[in-house]
């Protein structure tokens, strides 16, 4: 009978959580500070495990952070700085009834002002953590930057945000980084590799904003604070892994400048040059010119049996990603004014071409229309009023699908005025079982280098054994024949054959008793399974039974994709027969 | 001085009716001034592109109106232009325009007035056009009434030209009069007059002129006698002839106040065109005189006043002495700190320089890095396939759906090229939601399952290698009308017995799939059972509340008529015990068709099971007392009821193969009772809801049972009372369940009108579990009434299945 009575909720997950608020008395904040703090932090709330017993066995809906992450904000010097600039609004804000100006000066000259790097450094140790999580404060710092300069936030932060993104632009062309790009209804996103990283990034179109009235703009300027800061000493890693100069200089007719302006020749300096670096034209002045292009070749290792292969095949794929970032070398794009430039130009740039447009439509412009060399004139008009020879007139899509693909697509389909092909989302990995659409299969066999004639062809025969044979697959599907459907379809299909082979020859005994004995076999087997399912435990018939919804799901989707398409497809050539016939008669 | 008159009809008395003349030069500015203000707001108006003042009553207001609002303006325009010689010339025209011009508007009958005018003299003519226009735009007035006044004015006209020496204002020659009225008339007055005061020929007062353009007059004089309108008797011609005769035409303008044309003086002119240039009305005047200090700025040697300097100015201030040493007070305690020093770290730095990669906080262990946002899809493409765009219904259902429901967050649309492309209106919500959800979301790790669902499936030894067992249907038993409920197998196999709901009793031959034979019963079969001695031929069919022995005489003749002696050798004791039951011999047709014994029971059976000699008969009976069960003795016909106690209601009864003890299923139990012993061995739990049927495996150790709901449950007897294994194969209630009397299979007949055959190995090892495998899923029996099938058994020798379904068929499986 002896010992301490154990009570409850003293021990275990009840003691590592904390609710909201009693977090927030604890650090002694007010819940925007505590907020603002959880921002900056990158603390979030957790989802226990047991959530009633950490609740101390009430069921109310809370918040839980981890203690420790409390105890971790504890120390953290900005909580005295939200303290102190309480007390410096407090101290203003009297100063300011009482008429003290002296005060008021004085005040204002030592406002208190925290910096965020210490929390970078600790958020993101190493340097990949940082780029791990910049798709975030990409997007976001892109669509401050877009921002009108009045109302919503600070002009600072605006012209900040604007600063940063122009940078990281301009490092994801001098790098050739840029991988794929992808105009969606949202806005345009463009995913780069950085250092291996993957990054992905969406812009808005270059509309106004309709500024929402049920979105706390402050939640996101806290945001766009924190990311700033790390997309500043970002964008610093970035340059100098290329050695570029940080705060960026323009190479070549910048130089000028900066014999007239030594401090002046750093493209931010001025307006004028935040505006020539956005426009993305010139390329950026390097600390040292490289001596040559040295290329990073990489060292024969005696290939051993089985790594031989996988070693070609990286080798290959070292040699596409070379050949994507020459993409457009040698090409001279101009840029229509009605096509948005920005994009255009950034895209073009990072995948080696020249771009220009219209002096009147932005500064930068290196060429002009009338240039002879221009190979390449995006439009986005019906029609070219007065064409000049000599150059593909094409729309900006052929752009977005080409760098997409990997390679230049035949302008054909692009010419302006002409039905474009279906835009197609490169973040799409098909899935074996999943509906590919019959542009990615003809896109992937012109990857794989076959001609786009034959293609069609035998893509439309594809097609059109795919969706029979995803009819099959329903048929099926009824009758919750799981697994082996393809083995199914296969010996469906070669039945069906004979079959017709049998109206038209006649039957042959020995073949059918062959197949007969494989049927059976079959047969044989998916009875076992079945009887093999029954057997199982009533939890794992459960997982199997929910995974195997799932997939049947996806199958049917897919067949409700292919099945949409059929139709279309059909429509279509019944509205181009209509017309011929009208043609005709 | 002046004189409000509010309502123009009344007559107004005069306070102070002054003779009222001053000095030629004041009245005349400002009377000038007015009228520039007049008409250079004329000539504004027509600059502004505003039309004329419309002629007639109501225009002339306007214009009176604008002309005193933009006169302003327009005379500092004018001034601008410098035109100021000719401007005047111009305006005259139209001054004499929209003179011209009211006689005609008004008129409503101008003919007649003008008819009656031309009749009379010059002099009455004016009048008469004044007088009748007047009368037209008032009130309709009578011409009666018209003409009385106008007597009346007509005779007030020589009044006034009588007056016009003493009141200088004359009606009918205008420029004559004006020129004379100018002549100042008592220089006392003029020495007590104020320069203010204005030239008080009309005494109206300050009021709206316009209230006066109904009336023939324009006012009262001093004398308080009406001012009356000037004669408008010119036309056109005689206006240019006016215009090009006189050469002071220009310079003539209208005073508004009493309506006669003034000619402007040399000195009035120049003062306009001084005015038009924007410069001083007085010309003496020198803007551009040179300024004059009144003190100077330079310091004198003498001061200013003689007193002598304050104290304050040589002693040090107290309160400033005070505020420094608060100021040092503050200092020192730290209240006030030194400006900051510049922060000298640049913004951006690399922060980077020096990675420890080691160094992971501890909180990192519980980290959640956030899920990045989903990538996009073809369907969120501006130009996606046309598969992935959304159909009407799809549309319809999508909105309809709750904003996080929906698998998508916006509406896959297609467009015909970049440029149509609009912007997207919820971008800003997304990114806020994804803000929210960075710092508000509580994140969990959660173990994806990353199974293959084939590794999920157990892995049973293969059906091939667990044969012999029944795997295809080989003979269907047609005959019955109705459902089969019961069948049965002869000990040696050739026969099967099967009771069904037409009121009969079939028996088959097994081999042949023929009907050898039917006995018609008196009621439904509920349970046949054929008895297991080899030795005996002999079928015990519950039907009603009776236990019928039928002897089908199928077997051999001598085992045939052995059992008839079997049971004719019965002779009745001496005295007859007691029963429950009584006991019928059949004779007669009865006899013939088989029938040898009739065990009457006051209750509907419902199951009958023979012990394993053929001796004993156990039967169930559906009462809710202690004589549920009861025991027959065939050979002595003798029969007992077991059981002192109900333990529920009994759903069937089985004697253990070998040892002598009675399994009693209950609807939630299953009792093993010790026959000898008398006593309860053991009670088994099935838990299930309920029990339907009971089988024994023939080596005594291992029950299997079915149940309602769906489950067959394998008791060990060795093990435990709990079930060993729940089997859930079927989809519904199970009917019958069956043990093979030599191979390791059991059956289970259900609903769902399916029959699985498993195999059940039972080791003699006590420390190896039973080896439980479905084999086989017969399907054959079709459904009827939701019942399948209804009851199974075994060959005796073969691996062969029975089954008895709601069809009316009795199937072999093989």
């Amino acid at each position: 009978m002896g010992g301490l009575e154990k009570k409850k909720y003293e021990r275990g997950s009840a003691t590592n959580y904390i609710t909201r608020n009693k977090a927030r008395k604890k650090l002694q904040l007010s819940l925007p500070d505590f907020r603002r703090l959880c921002i900056l932090k990158g603390i979030y709330p957790h989802e226990p495990k047991h959530k009633k017993k950490v609740n101390k066995g009430s069921t109310a809906p809370r918040t839980f952070y981890l203690l420790k992450d409390i105890k971790f904000l504890l120390h953290e010097p900005i909580v005295n700085k939200f303290r102190d600039y309480k007390v410096f609004v407090r101290k203003l804000r009297k100063a300011y009834g009482k008429s003290e100006w002296n005060t008021v000066e004085r005040l204002k000259d030592n406002k208190p002002a925290y910096k965020l790097d210490h929390i970078i450094k600790e958020r993101y140790p190493t340097f990949i953590d940082a780029l791990r999580d910049l798709d975030d404060a990409l997007s976001m710092c892109f669509l401050f930057s877009t921002f009108p300069r009045t109302g919503k936030c600070h002009v600072q932060v605006i012209q900040l945000c604007r600063r940063l993104t122009v940078e990281f632009l301009n490092y994801i062309i001098a790098s050739r980084s840029l991988r794929k790009v992808f105009l969606s209804i949202k806005g345009i996103y463009y995913e780069a590799e950085v250092l291996g990283q993957p990054i992905v990034w969406i812009t808005p179109y270059a509309f106004s904003h309709n500024h929402p009235t049920d979105v706390d703009y402050r939640v996101m300027a806290t945001f766009t604070e924190f990311y700033t800061t790390l997309l500043g000493f970002v964008n610093f890693r970035l340059y100098q892994t290329l050695n570029l100069h940080y705060p960026p200089k323009l190479e070549g007719p910048g130089d000028k400048d900066s014999k007239d302006q030594d401090e002046g020749a750093y493209a931010m300096d001025s307006e004028s040059c935040l505006e020539k670096l956005s426009a993305l034209s010139a390329s950026l002045a390097r600390v040292m010119v490289p001596v040559t292009e040295e290329e990073v070749e990489m060292d024969e290792f005696p290939a051993d049996g089985e790594n031989a292969e996988q070693e070609e095949g990286l080798r290959k794929e070292r040699e596409a990603q070379e050949m994507h970032k020459k993409l457009f070398e040698g090409l001279k794009f101009f840029l229509n004014r009605e096509v948005p430039r920005e994009a255009l130009a950034f895209i073009i740039r990072s995948f080696g071409g020249d771009v220009s447009w219209d002096k009147s439509v932005c500064i930068g412009a290196t060429y002009s229309e009338n240039e002879p060399s221009i190979t390449h004139h995006i439009v986005d008009r019906p029609t070219q009023p007065n064409p000049v020879l000599g150059r593909y007139y094409v729309q900006p899509q052929w752009v977005f699908d080409s760098v997409n693909a990997r390679l230049r697509l035949p302008v054909e389909e692009y010419f302006p005025g002409v039905l474009l092909p279906p835009h197609l989302s490169p973040f799409v990995t098909e899935k074996e079982g999943d509906y590919v659409p019959p542009e990615k299969q003809k896109l992937l066999a012109l990857q794989r280098g076959e001609t786009p004639g034959y293609v069609n062809e035998s893509e439309d025969e594809d097609s059109e054994e795919d969706e029979e044979g995803e009819s099959d697959d329903q048929e099926e599907e009824e009758e919750e024949e799981e697994g082996s459907e393809k083995e199914e379809e296969v010996k469906l299909k070669v039945m069906e054959e004979q079959r017709t082979q049998g109206k038209k020859v006649g039957v042959t005994m020995g073949t059918l008793k062959l197949e007969d004995k494989h049927r059976l076999e079959q047969e044989e087997a998916n009875e076992a399974k079945r009887l093999a399912i029954m057997t199982m435990k009533k939890r794992e018939k459960y997982l199997y039974d929910k995974i195997m919804f799932g997939k049947r799901r996806k199958v049917r989707e897919a067949n409700k994709l292919a099945q949409k398409r059929k139709a279309h497809d059909e429509a279509v050539k019944a509205e181009k027969k209509k017309n011929k016939k009208a043609r005709r008669a | 001085m002046r004189i409000l008159s509010s309502v123009p009809r009344k007559r107004v008395s005069f306070a102070q009716p002054r003779q009222l003349w001053r000095s030629r030069r004041y009245v005349s500015r400002r009377r000038i001034l007015s009228l520039i203000r007049d008409w250079t707001g004329r000539v504004g108006k027509e600059r502004r592109g505003l039309p004329a003042p419309l002629p007639g009553s109501g225009a002339r207001n306007g214009g009176n109106m604008a002309g005193a609002r933009g006169g302003r303006r327009a005379g500092m325009e004018a001034g601008a232009r410098a035109r100021t010689g000719k401007r005047p010339a111009e305006q005259d025209p139209e001054l004499q325009e929209a003179g011209s011009s009211e006689e005609p508007s008004p008129f409503t009958r101008p003919d007649l007035s003008q008819s009656a005018a031309d009749s009379e003299s010059d002099s009455s003519d004016s009048e008469e056009s004044v007088f009748s226009g007047l009368e037209d735009s008032g009130s309709d007035s009578s011409e009666d009434d018209a003409s009385s006044i106008e007597d009346g004015k007509s005779r007030n006209i020589p009044k006034i030209t009588q007056d016009k020496s003493q009141a200088g204002a004359t009606l009918q020659n205008t420029k004559e009069a004006s020129n004379q009225s100018q002549e100042p008339k008592k220089e006392d007055e003029y020495a007590e007059d104020s320069s203010d005061e204005e030239d008080i020929r009309n005494t109206v007062g300050n009021v709206p002129l316009e209230w006066y353009e109904d009336f023939p007059h324009i006012g009262y004089d001093l004398d308080g006698k009406r001012i009356y309108k000037p004669l408008r008797s010119r036309d056109e011609l005689d206006r240019f002839l006016d215009k090009m005769d006189d050469p002071d035409y220009w310079r003539t303008v209208q005073d508004k106040m009493t309506g006669q044309d003034m000619k402007l003086t040399d000195e009035q002119v120049a003062l306009v065109q001084r005015l038009q240039k924007g410069q001083f009305g007085d010309a003496s005047y020198d803007p551009y005189e040179p300024a004059l200090d009144f003190f100077s700025g330079s310091v004198m040697i003498h001061p200013v006043t003689n007193r002598p300097a304050d104290k304050r100015s040589f002693i040090p201030s107290l309160i400033e002495k005070e505020k420094v040493s608060r100021m040092v007070h503050a200092i020192k305690m730290g209240w006030i700190q030194p400006r900051r020093p510049k922060d000298s770290i640049p913004q951006y730095y690399d922060l980077w320089a020096h990675e420890d990669h080691n160094a992971i906080l501890g909180r990192h262990k519980m980290h959640v890095p956030a899920p990045k946002l989903a990538l996009p899809g073809h369907a969120e493409s501006y130009n996606p396939p046309p598969e992935y765009l959304l159909s009407e219904e799809e549309r319809l259902a999508w909105e309809q759906q709750e904003p996080g429901e929906r698998k998508l967050n916006f509406l896959p649309r297609q467009f015909q090229c970049l440029r149509a492309v609009p912007a997207y209106s919820r971008f800003i919500h997304e990114r806020f939601e994804r803000c929210l959800d960075l710092y508000l979301c509580p994140r969990q790790r959660k173990m994806r399952v990353n199974v293959d669902p084939e590794d999920l499936i157990p892995k049973l030894p293969k059906p091939r290698d667990l044969q012999p067992f029944p795997t295809t249907q080989s003979m269907v038993y047609r005959g019955h009308s109705d459902l089969v409920r019961c069948l049965s197998v002869s000990p040696n196999g050739h026969w099967l017995a099967s009771g069904s709901d037409d009121h009969s009793v079939r028996l088959w031959d097994v081999y042949a799939g023929r009907c050898l034979k039917t006995i018609p019963v008196s009621g439904v079969v509920k349970s046949i059972a054929w008895n297991p001695n080899p030795a005996i031929c002999l079928v015990a069919v519950a039907v009603g509340d009776s236990v019928l022995l039928l002897n089908p005489g199928l077997a051999d003749q001598q085992v045939a008529s052995s059992t008839d002696q079997l049971l004719s050798a019965f002779s009745p004791p001496e005295e007859p015990a007691r029963q429950p039951v009584e006991w019928q011999e059949a004779s007669g047709e009865e006899r013939e068709q088989g029938l040898r014994l009739q065990i009457r029971h006051h209750k509907p059976v419902k199951q009958v099971a023979w012990h394993g000699r053929g001796d004993y008969l156990a039967s169930v009976v559906a009462a809710a007392e202690h004589t549920q069960v009861l025991m027959h003795q065939v050979s002595r016909r003798r029969s007992q009821s077991p059981f002192r106690r109900s333990h529920g209601q009994v759903q069937c009864v089985a004697f253990h193969p070998s040892r002598p003890f009675l399994f009693v299923a209950s609807q939630r139990s299953l009792r093993l009772y010790h026959l000898l012993r008398q006593e309860l061995t053991k009670k088994l739990m099935p838990n299930c809801k309920w029990v339907s049927s009971l089988a024994i495996h023939p080596q005594g150790d291992n029950v299997i049972c079915g149940s309602y709901d769906s489950k067959l449950i394998w008791f060990d007897l060795d093990l435990s009372t709990k079930p060993y294994k729940v089997l859930r194969h079927h989809k519904k209630a199970l009917r019958a369940v069956a043990f093979h009397p030599k191979y390791p299979l059991f059956a289970s007949g259900s609903d769902d009108g399916s029959v699985i055959v498993c195999h059940g190995m039972v080791y003699n090892d006590l420390l190896q579990n039973p080896l439980l495998v479905p084999v086989k899923v017969l399907k054959g029996h079709t459904m009827h009434r939701d019942l399948g099938v209804l009851d199974v058994s075994f060959h005796p020798t073969q691996p062969w299945l029975f089954s008895s379904g709601a069809d009316g068929t009795l199937r072999l499986f093989t």
